[in-house]
């Protein structure tokens, strides 16, 4: 079963990128733990973040082995799988932080809208990859992509996660106009989108319409997110060139900032390694996602292709709005840093997502 | 499928990941040049500004609401208060900070660490509470030696003033610091650790009215901690007004007229269920209660076997005794075991099995009609109606009263009082139902309990024609410019299980029980107003048959509770009300003329208030 081709074409070179940002992410993270919580707790959290690196990594492997042409063929199933999660996560989920997300799977706490992030990227590579063409998609070849992502769309902002549902769109919106729309769909879809803010406003709830115009006026809620904000700023800039040194930060020490092992853990990386630090993290980041897009554009595959930028894309989003949230070009929103922040679902995810990039890169001259 | 590798469509795929690559570039770009402007650009000056810890952030505690009395007379008040607090950031060496404040001030060195410690580990910037609500000797001590003590400081903050001590205490309640648990629960929403919160009373029911919502001010500081420069204040809101139903001025002469005795008083106003009075005794004073009261007078409170910290007139629950006959005639009369005509000859006792049980006059009171047993409390009369009526139809009749269930108070801890039946007995003590327990029930003495407030209730709807009423403590919550934020509505929670032929001769019997010439409580007549009522006296301890014991010579814990109950004017009623004085021995001589000063005052205040607006 196993092609002694797929082993001489395994990607070594990104699992490598990948390990090298992982273990800089453990670092950063034990750092952060430290400056936040008492001596046993970091214990605890760290040793759960290695099993979950750990966990993350053998499911890497796994989703390795399967070549990624049953996942075209397995996409509906996927896709309606991770639809019935969301649902009874509606009925059996776990309540925390004022939402329902998780789903108790005997001892693994899973969060399903995570997992559609991935499942929604294999069904839109599948329903793209026939339907593709030079001239761009017309509006009959999009009725089933749109209803696609509305469906998860509706059930993730309902629990209520405004944040990932939003990722979901930006994931798939990107994907769309990667394969290419026809013009004048493109400028209807923008007309009606832009018609749309107004009606999205109001759906929101009040805290998340002020998180908004806190961004667009950190000047508005100078107790909480601006705060937060300029904690974050003070804490990036005080880095300056070379930083100020591991577990030396002042402003995590301090507790100045929120939540710094899962959404502000950067700034942690700012502050103590300073331009310097954050340069490399930046640079690795971006060879990843070079990476990623050189696997779609190597791939003899339409699928594959399209398969693979996707994850790609997912990757980025998530690197663009954590980074860009704490310097301050983002709003406040809880998306976490990839291979760095602390959380097991968001490792999970991500660590399925790679698998998916080198199963295409070892298989990359399969066609069919 | 074609050969994707020839295909026109793959280099075309080819050139929109080249273009996506370029995207890419281009975010990381402007990432880095951010990157760059922060760190080396303003990196400087941010840089400072973190070795400074320069910018914190600092709570402005929101002033809670006002509570007045039904005539806007100010209940509640609040007042400024000093509090003693470090940020141990700018402390220094903090513990030997704290000491040189615990020398001045005088108070144990240990009990202000304490209040650091319960603090938590973190937060070295934040202000922590070292001690709430010092003296004006102490604030002018610490004020003095301020450069001798870093990172100490005084906050101003408004706290609760209670304007009238030992008055209505119960009811308004107090309030303290949050503890951990509460401020876990997720219950508290924008409350933080060494935050007061209603503990007790209308202070705990109303919370989240009278709360207010906490501002605060983005400052700089400097080495010492002391503010240079405020970047950005945000001003909290007061929490809102509570116009209460009480009439402060009666709720006064009730608290005085129970003062030294044990027991409660309620008075309603029969047209809508409000609470005009609500006293309960002993009492205590809240204003101990607000700089965190200490363990000592905490004991006290908790030890005293007059159970101040009790409302007894929500929490208390007491036989009803003779009042209970109103319910009995309820249910003989609508049941049709008797009429207004039915008489029973009472010799002073009614033998049931092989058992005399006595009616309260040795005497007894002859031949009577319900009319007169009523007003003469006789016990035989209503010994046969409740043989007669049975127990669950008593019981049943009491329910539909109003007793045996919550009144829906907005106070905590409302009891319900109980009202025995065949199968709760059977459920409570795996017995049956004894044909002479029937007997105490329908003179109230047996497992029957009420609490003062349903009494009232009960009272306030025999007055107003059978509307019971849900008791409402406020009337409407208010903005502190006077705008009505919310409104409490009168609520009819049901009917008087009793015909208005019923009623009737039970209104009257209750009239006859102060105006008539045999009445039980003709000692509080008044000249201009008539009242309607009811004597009971509820036993503690039951003396035997052939036992001639004084009751002024038992212990008084053993002597027996009082009650009475009524509305005036009997004709058109204003206000309804329960008294029951613990151990006062006989209703008629300790708690009705308590109703009697109430009611001469109450009629008094609104006959004058009358002719003044005329």
């Amino acid at each position: 079963m196993f092609d002694r081709r797929l082993i001489e074409n395994f990607d070594w070179g990104f699992v490598a990128l990948i390990l090298l940002i992982g273990s800089m992410g453990l670092v950063i993270l034990y750092s952060a733990l430290t400056a936040g919580q008492d001596a046993g707790v970091v214990h605890v959290l760290f040793k759960k973040q290695m099993i979950w690196m750990g966990t993350g990594f053998t499911i890497m492997m796994i989703t390795v082995m399967i070549d990624f042409r049953d996942l075209d063929k397995l996409n509906l199933f996927i896709y309606v799988l991770c639809v019935g999660l969301l649902i009874s996560v509606i009925f059996f989920g776990e309540i925390g932080g004022g939402s329902r997300r998780w789903l108790l799977l005997g001892f693994v706490r899973i969060q399903p809208s995570e997992l559609m992030k991935i499942a929604l990227i294999i069904s839109l590579s599948s329903v793209y990859s026939t339907s593709v063409s030079q001239t761009g998609l017309n509006f009959r070849k999009l009725i089933n992509p749109v209803i696609l992502c509305t469906i998860p769309f509706v059930l993730i902002v309902k629990q209520p996660d405004l944040g990932t549902g939003l990722l979901l769109l930006l994931i798939a919106g990107s994907i769309t106009l990667f394969v290419k729309v026809e013009r004048k769909v493109f400028f209807t879809l923008a007309g009606v989108c832009f018609a749309a803010v107004p009606l999205v406003w109001f759906a929101l709830k009040e805290y998340q319409k002020l998180r908004i115009l806190t961004f667009l006026n950190p000047d508005r809620d100078p107790l909480g997110a601006g705060y937060h904000i300029i904690q974050s700023k003070i804490a990036i800039g005080s880095g300056m060139l070379t930083g100020k040194g591991f577990l030396k930060g002042t402003q995590s020490a301090l507790s100045f900032l929120p939540e710094q092992h899962t959404d502000f853990i950067a700034s942690v990386l700012a502050e103590e390694w300073g331009l310097v630090g954050s340069s490399i993290l930046l640079i690795l980041y971006f060879f990843l996602l070079l990476w990623g897009l050189n696997i779609a554009y190597n791939c003899r595959n339409m699928f594959g292709s399209i398969l693979a930028f996707g994850v790609t894309i997912m990757i980025f989003w998530q690197i663009f709005i954590n980074i860009g949230m704490v310097m301050g070009l983002m709003p406040v929103v809880g998306v976490p840093l990839p291979l760095v922040s602390y959380g097991g679902s968001s490792v999970i995810t991500n660590m399925v997502g790679f698998g998916i990039l080198l199963n295409i890169s070892m298989r990359k001259f399969s066609s069919k | 499928m074609t050969e994707f590798n020839k295909n026109p469509d793959r280099e075309w795929i080819k050139q929109r990941l080249i273009g996506a690559s370029v995207c890419v570039l281009f975010v990381f770009a402007v990432l880095f040049f951010r990157l760059i402007y922060l760190q080396i650009i303003k990196g400087e000056e941010y840089r400072l500004l973190s070795e400074k810890n320069a910018v914190r952030l600092k709570s402005i505690k929101p002033s809670r609401g006002l509570v007045f009395d039904r005539n806007k007379k100010l209940m509640v008040d609040n007042r400024p208060s000093f509090n003693l607090k470090i940020v141990r950031e700018d402390s220094g060496d903090v513990e030997e900070t704290v000491e040189k404040v615990a020398k001045l001030i005088q108070v144990p060195f240990q009990e202000l660490m304490d209040s650091i410690t319960r603090a938590g580990k973190g937060a070295f910037y934040k202000s922590v509470i070292l001690k709430n609500d010092i003296s004006r000797e102490q604030l002018a001590i610490v004020e003095a030696h301020k450069f001798d003590l870093p990172g100490v400081h005084i906050d101003i903050e408004p706290t609760r003033h209670y304007m009238h001590t030992k008055t209505a205490t119960h009811i308004l309640g107090y309030i303290g610091q949050i503890n951990r648990k509460e401020l876990k629960s997720g219950n508290y929403p924008n409350v933080r650790s060494g935050d007061l919160i209603g503990r007790y009373g209308i202070e705990k029911s109303f919370e989240k009215y009278l709360r207010g919502k906490r501002g605060g001010r983005q400052i700089e500081v400097d080495a010492n901690g002391r503010t240079i420069k405020i970047l950005k204040t945000i001003d909290p809101v007061a929490g809102l007004d509570l116009n209460l139903t009480l009439d402060l001025d009666l709720q006064k002469t009730a608290q005085k007229l129970l003062e030294n005795k044990e027991g409660a008083i309620v008075a309603i106003d029969p047209d809508n269920g409000d609470i005009l009075v609500m006293a309960s005794s002993p009492s205590f004073d809240q204003n101990d209660f607000i700089g965190g009261i200490s363990s000592k007078k905490w004991k006290a409170l908790m030890t005293d076997p007059g159970k101040p910290m009790i409302n007894k007139a929500i929490q208390a629950e007491y036989p009803p005794a003779s009042t209970y006959k109103i319910i009995t005639s309820f249910a003989a009369l609508e049941e049709k075991h008797i009429d207004v005509n039915t008489t029973t000859y009472c010799p002073g006792f009614f033998k049931y099995g092989n058992r005399a049980y006595r009616c309260w006059k040795k005497q007894g009171h002859g031949e009577l009609s319900i009319i007169d047993a009523l007003a003469q409390s006789c016990d035989v009369f209503y010994y046969q109606a409740g043989v007669k009526t049975g127990v669950d139809a008593l019981a049943q009749y009491a329910r539909g009263s109003g007793l045996g269930k919550k009144t829906g108070i907005m106070l905590e801890n409302e009891r319900k009082g109980l009202i025995p039946t065949s199968i709760w007995k059977k459920k409570r003590y795996n017995e049956s139902w004894q044909g002479g327990e029937t007997l105490s029930v329908a003179i109230g003495q047996s497992y029957n309990l009420v609490t003062p407030l349903q009494m009232a209730v009960l009272m306030a709807a025999v007055g107003n024609g059978g509307t019971l009423y849900r008791p409402r403590i406020v009337k409407t919550i208010e903005d502190s410019h006077g705008k009505i934020i919310k409104k409490i509505e009168p609520q009819i929670t049901g009917g008087l299980p009793a015909s208005k032929e019923t009623l009737h001769i039970v209104r009257t019997a209750l009239l006859k029980v102060v105006q008539g010439k045999r009445g039980t409580a003709r000692g509080i007549r008044l000249k201009n107003v008539e009242i309607a009522g009811k004597t009971g006296t509820a036993q503690v301890f039951s003396i035997k048959k052939d036992e001639k014991i004084k009751t002024e010579d038992l212990k008084y814990s053993l002597r027996d509770h009082a009650w009475f109950v009524s509305y005036a004017p009997a004709q058109n009623p204003v206000i309804a009300i329960s008294v029951m004085i613990e151990h006062g021995e006989h209703g008629s001589s300790t708690a009705a003329p308590i109703a009697g000063a109430l009611i001469k005052q109450y009629t008094q205040d609104l006959s004058t208030e009358e002719t003044l607006t005329e």
